[in-house]
């Protein structure tokens, strides 16, 4: 016969003794392993008061970021949702009106935007995507809901607030900081360095 | 003779209370030693340590939704569990809590009924238990109810053949049928075990096997059966039958010690120099202690083996347990013989 590895071994049944027909010696060995689990250190963590530590860069649930300014980065292009391999984000783009400029920073943005948290694999790829550096995964936890509605979360849980800004230092890259800085590109200047041009 | 009455009347309620206290936190016990020995911690959100973890079990099986299945007997459906719960309160009538204490000379025994084939009336209480679990496992109309109902049919009556033997030898030696005078018996000398080795280990097997704990619980093997005889119960139903089980396993954990481990006696007793009400409490208290050891026994076997295979549990009962109880009643004929404890 044609071996596939070596590691086979070739079982042969022998009688039991005595001893080993009886059983009890060996209910007993048993009884005193689990014995021994009784005094053994628990594996449970407590959790909404004890928290394991999350890694810094951490992938939870998303944030759709503003500016320093604080109009919201996105402009609506796609590109997070095509990059989605769960096919969990959509979106509705809208032209921004006159007036709206300290909402919105281009003249394009989502008027909604819409991930769904059911489908959503925290992979990151959207914050890959995004040119604008307006999505970022965080290490905030989805919080559980009674209805699969309630997981399909609007711009009104992932926008940022204006009072509590979001940290995402963490997961923006030097070279991406960097880029971002970089006035040179369009993209990166805010109406107001426009409005001092 | 109307303040004995109501004694034995009061002593009946506190025994009941008593029973099913230790019952619901005998739930509590096996949820806690389960997670310690799976290296968890258990259940603890419910009140300090989750001690009141029964109480919200109790509540949430009384609030679940009520299922009675429409091509099921309902009265035999409904009769299942009561019947089950019944037969399991039926035990603690006979077993001797305590020596009994003296209040104005009048010696109150701590026992309900001291009749004196109090162990035929073990017997016999715990082969009716079996009705419960089979009227409910066929009422309920369903194939896994039925299998289950069969299976812990036919189990309990396989075993009850080698307990009843292995208890025919203990009352060879004691020559008593009442619980009483048995615990009576083993203030004086050794615990009944030293003498019975054999026939405690056959009935504390048979035990397992009556109480339908593992490894025997193939009845409700939740793997294979769906829950068993108990598949199509709900609400209260279902617990009547899951506390009924607790209940069992108290009370033949109050046996053994009863009849192998020296009921409510404990060594040195006497040279305690204690008065009688005292000793009384104490003796309790041991009692109690002894049964508390049998049910972490229990518990303790439940998560450390594995469940039976149907033919070896049968093989075990009847060709092994059997054979061995015979050869213990044997034996202990032989040795009385020679010793010349036989009259």
């Amino acid at each position: 016969m044609l071996n596939l590895t070596n590691r086979s071994k070739v079982v042969v049944p022998t009688e039991l003794t005595l001893m080993e027909r009886l059983y009890l010696p060996a209910i007993l060995k048993g009884m005193f392993i689990t014995l021994s689990h009784l005094f053994k250190r628990k594996a449970t963590v407590k959790y909404p008061e004890q928290q394991r530590p999350i890694a810094s860069v951490y992938r939870g649930q998303h944030v759709l970021k503003r500016d320093d300014a604080g109009a919201e980065r996105c402009t609506a292009c796609g590109l997070c949702a095509v990059a989605c391999p769960a096919e969990a984000i959509t979106m509705e783009a809208a032209e921004r009106k006159k007036g709206e400029e300290n909402l919105y920073r281009e003249e394009k943005y989502a008027a909604t935007y819409e991930i769904n948290m059911l489908r959503c694999i925290f992979c990151g790829l959207c914050e890959e995507a995004c040119p604008k550096e307006a999505i970022f995964l965080t290490d905030r936890i989805v919080p559980s809901s009674f209805t699969r509605g309630e997981e399909v979360f609007g711009k009104d849980k992932l926008v940022e607030s204006l009072q509590e800004r979001v940290d995402v230092t963490k997961r923006q890259t030097q070279e991406v900081l960097a880029f971002k800085q970089n006035k040179k590109h369009k993209h990166n200047q805010t109406i107001q360095d426009k409005l001092i041009r | 003779m109307e303040g004995m009455l109501m004694y034995k009347i009061i002593l009946a309620v506190i025994v009941f209370a008593v029973t099913l206290g230790a019952a619901a936190y005998m739930t509590w016990g096996e949820r806690k030693l389960a997670s310690w020995f799976q290296d968890r911690i258990g259940p603890n959100r419910a009140g300090p340590m989750g001690l009141l973890q029964p109480i919200a079990d109790g509540l949430k099986m009384i609030f679940k939704e009520e299922m009675i299945p429409t091509h099921s007997n309902k009265w035999l459906f409904i009769l299942g569990p009561s019947f089950f719960m019944l037969t399991a309160c039926l035990t603690g009538a006979v077993i001797p809590w305590g020596s009994g204490f003296n209040s104005d000379g009048i010696v109150y025994p701590m026992q309900i009924a001291d009749i004196n084939i109090g162990l035929l009336y073990l017997l016999g209480v715990v082969s009716i238990g079996v009705y419960g679990i089979m009227i409910g496992g066929w009422s309920s109309n369903n194939k896994f109810a039925l299998l289950g109902a069969l299976r812990a049919s036919s189990q309990m009556i396989s075993y009850e053949v080698a307990m009843g033997l292995a208890l025919i030898a203990l009352v060879m030696m004691t020559g008593t049928l009442s619980l009483g005078e048995i615990a009576q018996q083993q203030d004086a000398g050794y615990a009944n075990v030293v003498y019975q080795p054999l026939g405690f280990l056959i009935f504390i097997i048979c035990a397992f096997a009556e109480t339908n704990r593992a490894p025997f619980d193939l009845p409700e093997s939740e793997s294979e059966l769906v829950g068993g005889y108990h598949t199509e119960y709900s609400s209260m139903k279902l617990g009547f039958f899951l506390f009924a089980e607790y209940i069992n396993m108290f009370i033949s954990s109050a046996v053994m010690a009863t009849l192998y481990f020296g009921g409510y006696n404990f060594p040195f007793q006497h040279e305690l120099g204690l008065e009688g009400n005292t000793l009384v409490i104490l003796q309790t208290s041991a009692l109690f202690i002894k049964i508390l050891i049998f049910i972490f026994v229990f518990m303790w076997i439940r998560w450390t083996l594995p469940r039976f295979r149907y033919d070896q549990l049968m093989n075990l009962g009847w060709k092994v347990l059997l054979p061995l109880a015979i050869a213990n009643i044997f034996i202990t004929g032989l040795v009385m013989f020679f010793t010349g404890k036989l009259s």
